[in-house]
């Protein structure tokens, strides 16, 4: 039984839901040809973000990575900009200069994607910097994946954060892959949260696929980064359902590179239906309600889509604009 | 001949000299798959100990080549996107291009890393930046970006059997691009240019995905009654100014066209070396058409205005040929 209220289950619920069926749009429309450029979907992962941006605040910050959509809709994006970005139209969220890997909220204190793989880390300690000189109370979490813990930028910033007591919750999402080589021929640990003892700060290895659990243990570490005591470092197992990119089939042309047994689990494993059936078995909500969170998503995304699609094209005008301070 | 897109002519240059050469190996992320597929499958042939997949660490991997290369192996870096030399740029600008010299000559770096590089599929500014100034502006190491297959090929062979740290860079749009590509090994020098059209009025000089929008224009002028003669350097450095300024005493007219930053951007490089060494023969003014000076923009619309567009390079030949100096 987690200790999870119902209010916050169902929001939980939310957010997953919401980034399923934004992604599920997103991939049907690269398939069909709608979307310039590549996307990387987060299906299959949802409920790390889910977890984590259900214990923050909307003034808490978030840094993300190429696999962003979902850590920007999880602290309360709007679908509607964040669709309208990824068609690279002139409504969305930066005004289609960013793109897929670039989208960003200051007003939720989202710090935008990232398409350098460990490029938010850093970023996200400078945020904690800031927390810590502002003497505020806010906290600063950066998402970033396996593949990104053997960049330097990860080591540096751990050490920094941990030896400058910042309030950073930095949250792995190892999802076994980088691109398409195994994480365990480019590492020889099996658990990255081991890596938070040589930076002198806690380390936790939690299901990603429970949002409830990651929830439980994401608030440990925030209430840990509000009283000052310094960062955490938070591994969520998990799995991408899909490939790494949309697309990547017709390029690898019939050839596989992931292992089946882990393809397997990546669909059991779905936390999308295991936290339904938590919900239910722990009498949180009724399947009502859940159903009706559904609706509310879909048609929510249906919107998203149809504005994006109707929204005009920037002025080539505007490439210069948004330039000097 | 058979036609080939580069990405099969690069995996033809790398099979070649690893068949060759067996100090020759290719490390970096992903190469065994390799994103753009030069690398495919390699692996298969050459084994793991001579196709090595990395971890996600530039630093590293790029700081092991330039080791390995000073110590007997030929190590060539797949670092996937130009903008990803970025994370390995202490080893590449404080240590490739220095060793030899700051060692007083004892030692030889033959490496070679590659990337794509430019813009053009709507990548996002993180995927999509020109490097290639960044490093011509650093002493002792090549850069090479080609424009067309065959090119590829005998560029990359090259590269790889000289004795110097070479940045081989891919025009990001080249890859998907057909052309005539022979079987067989075949080399094609360093720092020698091009000529992708012969023409007597005024001089256009590019490199890499810019030279068939150069070829386009020239298209156009030549409708117009004008004859541009369009290099293609192939080799950003060392560079063929003779060649260059061969062309410019013909034309007496000079229009640099780079894709890549403004401000001390190849342009700059090129038009200023014609300036100062043929300014006798000139009848107008240099002109330079670069990217604007923005970060590169996702949206497609955005994109396209972001690069030197076939207007610019118009209106740049015709201010060159319309301005007569005294
Ligand atoms: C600095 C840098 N190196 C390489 C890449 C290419 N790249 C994009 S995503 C990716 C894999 C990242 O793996 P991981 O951090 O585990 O994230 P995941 O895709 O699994 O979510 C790579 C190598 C990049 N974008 N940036
Ligand atoms: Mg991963």
């Amino acid at each position: 039984m987690s200790d999870v209220n119902p209010d916050v289950a169902l929001d939980i619920y939310r957010r997953v839901l919401n980034i399923r069926r934004f992604e599920e749009e997103v991939g049907r429309l690269f398939t069909e040809g709608e979307l310039p450029g590549v996307v990387h979907l987060y299906i299959g992962e949802e409920a790390v973000a889910a977890g984590v941006c259900a214990a923050l605040r909307t003034d808490d910050y978030v840094t993300s990575t190429h696999r962003g959509h979902g850590h920007v809709m999880a602290k309360g994006g709007d679908p509607k900009r964040m669709m309208a970005e990824i068609f690279g139209k002139e409504t969305g969220y930066c005004r289609g200069k960013g793109g897929s890997q670039h989208i960003a909220d200051f007003s939720i204190g989202m710090l935008g994607a990232c398409g350098i793989v460990g490029g938010g880390i850093p970023i996200a300690t400078g945020a904690g910097l800031s927390i810590k000189l502002r003497k505020t109370d806010q906290v600063s979490v950066c998402f970033f994946g396996d593949g990104a813990a053997n960049e330097g930028s990860f080591h540096e910033s751990l050490n920094l954060a941990s030896t400058m007591a910042l309030p950073v919750i930095f949250v792995c999402e190892h999802n076994q892959y980088g691109e398409f080589t195994p994480a365990q021929d480019t590492m020889n640990i099996e658990d990255i949260a081991l890596r938070a003892d040589g930076y002198g700060m806690p380390g936790h290895k939690v299901d990603g696929n429970d949002a409830l659990e990651v929830y439980t243990v994401a608030s440990q570490a925030v209430a840990r980064a509000r009283d000052g005591e310094g960062p955490t470092l938070i591994e969520a197992k998990t799995h991408r359902r899909g490939g790494h990119a949309e697309g990547e089939e017709a390029f690898l042309a019939g050839q596989r590179y992931r292992l089946p047994e882990e393809e397997q689990l990546a669909r059991e494993r779905d936390p999308l239906r295991i936290l339904h059936e938590r919900i239910l078995l722990e009498g949180l909500a009724d399947g009502h309600a859940l159903e009706s969170i559904d609706q509310d998503s879909t048609l929510q995304m249906a919107e998203a889509v149809t504005f994006a699609r109707e929204s005009p094209w920037p002025d080539p005008e505007t490439v210069l604009e948004d330039t000097w301070a | 001949m058979p036609r080939k897109t580069s990405v099969d002519a690069m995996r033809e240059a790398l099979r070649a000299e690893l068949q060759r050469d067996e100090r020759v190996v290719v490390i970096g992320e992903d190469v065994k798959v390799g994103v753009f597929g030069g690398t495919r499958w390699l692996h298969r042939e050459f084994g793991d100990e001579r196709v090595i997949n990395t971890p996600i660490s530039e630093l590293a991997v790029a700081g092991a080549g330039v080791g390995a290369a000073a110590t007997g192996i030929r190590p060539v870096i797949d670092l996937m996107f130009g903008t990803f030399l970025y994370l390995a740029f202490d080893q590449i600008a404080n240590q490739a291009g220095a060793m030899r010299y700051m060692f007083g000559g004892q030692t030889k770096l033959p490496l070679v890393l590659m990337t794509v590089s430019g813009s053009g599929i709507s990548a996002g500014h993180h995927h999509s930046q020109p490097v290639h100034p960044m490093f011509m502006n650093m002493p002792l190491i090549k850069v090479v970006l080609p424009s067309t297959p065959y090119d590829v090929k005998g560029l990359l062979i090259s590269a790889i059997r000289d004795d110097n740290p070479v940045l081989f860079l891919s025009p990001i749009t080249l890859g998907s691009q057909r052309g005539e590509v022979p079987d067989e090994a075949y080399t094609i020098p360093l720092a020698e240019a091009a000529i992708r059209r012969e023409g007597g009025d005024v001089t256009i000089c590019t490199a890499g995905a810019m030279t068939l929008r150069c070829l386009e224009v020239a298209r156009t002028m030549a409708r117009e009654g004008i004859e541009c003669e369009v290099i293609d350097l192939r080799t950003l450095k060392p560079w063929d100014e003779a060649c260059v300024l061969r062309s410019v005493r013909k034309t007496g007219r000079f229009v640099a066209v780079d894709e890549s930053f403004p401000v001390c951007g190849a342009a700059s490089e090129w038009a200023a070396t014609v300036a100062e060494k043929a300014f006798p023969h000139l009848r107008a003014p240099v002109q330079r058409v670069s990217n604007l000076d923005v970060p590169l923009p996702y949206s497609p619309v955005l994109e396209k205005a972001a690069v030197p567009t076939t207007e610019r390079i118009l209106d740049a030949l015709r201010r060159c040929m319309q301005a007569e100096s005294a």
